[in-house]
């Protein structure tokens, strides 16, 4: 069991933590929410030994502990699986699973290879995983590699694994193979903590959950006794509302219409229409090649087939810079390696999709650049100190408000959004509805990439799903619901509750 | 989160302070230093060298490196003497290496961007073929008896305004290249390539134009020494501005530019390359031996990047 009472911690002057409170029990899923910067990897960083507390109590078992460095908290069995992964792709699943404290004949240095694999491979079947202990962990799948994490937390006796965020890149069907691992887990007296900002899957798993707001503790509640509501209000100290805002909007012509558009290896004849005014939802299962279909409309990708008509006309789109003459604008998945140059400020992002709007003849027209990043920073509700600011300090949810700034800049006609809420915290998901519902209203068509299907159900007019590179499914607005979309996704097949 | 633009300034601050720390510690120990004959002659050396950092700054701003330019210095100043010697205007004869310096860099930025080749491995190949050609052109022996060019002798060896004309030239190809790199589109492009060379062409940049532009720079800027070094030396030598690459890197690098591109600014480098340039003419003023001297060189730079590493921790 772990206690930890009265948790501070200020960095340079800037309390992130005000006497936190935080009991885990042996044999429990706890969940740890709240939006982002609440205070949460604060709070599991100081329990895992990365930071030391200012002031406060941590108690394992009853015992005072006081961590210096991780080693002492891994000592005590508590283990951190963080959202990015730790596992060498170049090496087998054993020399991940013993990386660091492999087995050596006493102090030569010369390892029992074929000890760590028998004991590899009993592990791994105990967690009712069937994988081949000398396969290459690069060709798992991120869900095995996942669990592969798990084991390490399990062979080096870890009692308490902390997991941030670990279903962020799972399909459906490995978040449950992982959610069957952690139950196991769980009836052996491992406990968890949970960090995710997807709330199906904490009701789905957890059995209690505690509530940080702003670096305070607002409390803790027992997963069958709450609602959805009380832990939103929780969050964010207000009503929410609506989860998802509605919009009042009048569908249009038909904008953007693609045809037969194909990429040998990753997806073929993938054909369909957004109309002004429209948001297309394009749901599938991680790896279905919804991404791909949208670098390729965006010219990131070279077609191998197939047209693209924007406005009834024949277009050939071969760069990113035509996609953009055309008034195409693309909101990537991935903000930190595709959508933001994190050392830039976020003036500086925002112009890079406008420089020439922000420049004449060249030359940068500071108070031009200014004037547009003032304006998006008001409409956005981007919470920065400034236009200065560098992106790599934002919380995920400005940084991806500053992604959509850069292409709200370029004023498109139609914009591609790709899960544009991932890892985003719940006030600013609706902040971003909002900003998609205004495109719509004022004519834009939208498509959307996403993977959490309540999304896709609240703010799609009409969904196409994909699986394995195949366009296998559309639903109407009417007709949308998530066993049905799965239908789609899994090609039919039967999918179970989470 | 204040404190953060001081912080920021700090660091960049950080060479300069170490070149007045340096520039102290030497006129302590040698008062000789601080004469104005000594200053400009450390300034009318430096000149080569920086103009060449400038020019890698660009290219390391991408993420890059040129390894080449010190052969290309040797090329277009044999060219260009070549030239002299035979008649040629000097200014066409300059033109000329300049345009050519252009062409090498940007082959340079081609080869690495079309040919998809690591700039490492590129520049590798480029500087043993252009010292090649060098060694082709020249046969292997120096050019001299380059006529009695008055502009010409004036680019290395003459005074503007009381200045030497290589350091004016330096300091105009300074600003000229800080207001591209800090108030132009193409400035933000290179530090975006660099940055993050992905997100940047998904906001429609075309990343490999920018690339092939930083080499070509490079190039030209490689070209402008190469003319005053033959100006100063009046011959070119076939096996000029061998290593010159390294003394670059390490002003690009003394200056606070990181390796990994996207990060760094081009008044660093002019310091580095100062800085550079006052430990080797001071050592000699104090009578370090040139083997030592070498030491001392790496050690600076190996100190000034450890600091930097701390900084940034």
């Amino acid at each position: 069991m772990i206690e930890m009472s009265g948790i501070s911690k200020a960095f340079s002057g800037n309390v992130v933590l005000d006497k936190v409170e935080f009991k885990l029990a042996d044999g429990e899923i706890h969940a740890l929410m709240g939006e982002n910067g609440a205070g949460k990897s604060t709070m599991m960083k100081i329990l895992s030994g990365i930071y030391t507390k200012d002031s406060g109590n941590i108690k394992v078992d009853g015992q005072l502990v006081n961590f210096k460095s991780p080693k002492d908290a891994e000592k005590l069995g508590i283990h951190v699986i963080h959202q990015e992964l730790n596992i060498l792709p170049d090496l087998t699943v054993v020399q991940n699973l013993f990386l660091g404290k492999e087995k050596t004949y006493g102090k030569t240095g010369i390892l029992k290879n074929r000890e760590m694999e028998k004991e590899a491979a009993k592990l791994l079947s105990k967690l009712g995983f069937n994988i081949n202990p000398k396969k290459r962990a690069g060709d798992l799948s991120v869900g095995q590699q996942q669990i592969i994490e798990i084991a390490k937390a399990i062979a080096s006796e870890a009692k308490y694994i902390v997991m941030d965020e670990p279903t962020a890149a799972l399909t459906d069907r490995e978040i449950e193979t992982l959610f069957k691992t952690v139950r196991e887990l769980k009836e052996k007296g491992i406990s968890f903590v949970y960090i995710s900002h997807r709330m199906e899957e904490i009701f789905a798993i957890c059995d209690r959950i505690t509530i940080l707001r702003d670096g305070q503790y607002i409390g803790v509640r027992n997963i069958p006794e709450t609602t959805f509501d009380e832990i939103v209000e929780m969050m964010v100290g207000r009503e929410l509302g609506e989860r998802f805002p509605t919009r009042q909007c009048e569908i249009g012509v038909t904008k953007l219409q693609v045809r037969n558009l194909s990429v040998n290896g990753l997806f073929e004849n993938i054909s369909f229409t957004v109309n002004k005014g429209e948001v297309l939802g394009v749901a599938g299962l991680m790896g279905a090649g919804r991404t791909e279909v949208a670098q390729t409309i965006f010219g990131y990708r070279k077609a191998s087939n197939g047209e693209v008509f924007i406005d009834g006309k024949k277009v050939s789109i071969k760069s990113p810079i035509d996609a953009m003459k055309y008034g195409i604008g693309f909101v990537t998945e991935d903000r930190k390696t595709q959508g933001l140059v994190l050392d830039f400020s976020i003036q500086e992002n925002i112009a890079l999709a406008n420089l020439e709007k922000c420049s004449s003849s060249g030359v940068i027209n500071k108070s031009k650049q200014q004037s547009m990043v003032t304006k998006y920073i008001e409409e956005l509700k981007i919470r920065t100190s400034g236009p200065e600011q560098a992106a790599k300090s934002l919380s995920g949810g400005n940084q991806q408000k500053v992604v959509i700034a850069k292409w709200l800049g370029t004023e498109p006609e139609i914009l591609i959004l790709d899960e544009p809420t991932r890892g985003v915290d719940i006030g600013a998901k609706k902040e971003i509805y909002h900003i998609i519902n205004k495109l719509a209203e004022s004519g834009v068509a939208i498509l959307m990439i996403s993977s959490e299907l309540p999304e896709v159900i609240g703010v799609a007019d009409r969904v196409i799903v994909m699986q394995e590179g195949k366009l296998t499914g559309e639903v109407m607005k009417e007709e949308m619901t998530q066993e049905i979309i799965m239908h789609y996704a899994t090609g039919g097949e039967k999918v179970g509750q989470l | 989160m204040v404190n953060y633009k001081n912080k920021e300034l700090l660091t960049k601050l950080g060479p300069l302070f170490g070149l007045l720390l340096l520039i102290i510690i030497v006129s302590i120990l040698n008062p000789n230093f601080l004469s104005i004959a000594n200053i400009f002659n450390v300034l009318r050396q430096v000149s080569i060298s920086a103009i060449i950092a400038l020019g890698m700054t660009f290219v390391i701003l991408t993420g890059g490196i040129d390894l080449s330019v010190g052969s290309t210095l040797a090329l277009t100043g044999a060219v260009a003497a070549s030239l002299l010697a035979g008649g040629t205007d000097p200014f066409v004869a300059m033109g000329i290496a300049l345009v050519l310096g252009l062409f090498l860099g940007a082959v340079n930025g081609v080869i690495i961007t079309k040919g998809k080749v690591a700039p490492f491995i590129a520049t590798l190949a480029t500087m043993t073929i252009y010292r090649g050609l060098t060694l082709v052109f020249t046969d292997g022996k120096p050019i001299s008896n380059l006529g009695d060019h008055y502009t010409f002798q004036l680019f290395g060896k003459g005074y503007f305004l009381g200045f030497p004309v290589p350091v004016v030239t330096m300091v105009i190809s300074f600003f000229v290249l800080y207001f591209i790199l800090q108030k132009t589109t193409f400035g933000r492009r290179v530090y975006a390539v660099g940055g993050n060379e992905e997100a940047a062409k998904l906001s429609g940049i075309n990343a490999d134009r920018v690339k092939i532009a930083v080499y070509a720079i490079t190039g030209f800027l490689a070209a402008l020494s190469a003319l005053i070094l033959t100006s100063r030396l009046n011959s070119a030598q076939p096996t000029a501005g061998e290593s010159y690459e390294l003394d670059a890197i390490a002003a690009v690098v003394l200056g606070g530019t990181s390796l990994n591109g996207g990060k760094g600014w081009i008044f660093g480098t002019l310091i580095g390359a100062l800085i550079i340039g006052v430990l080797n003419n001071g050592m000699n003023l104090i009578g370090v031996s040139s083997f030592w001297q070498q030491v001392v060189k790496g050690i600076v730079i190996l100190l000034a990047v450890l600091l930097d590493r701390k900084k940034t921790a």
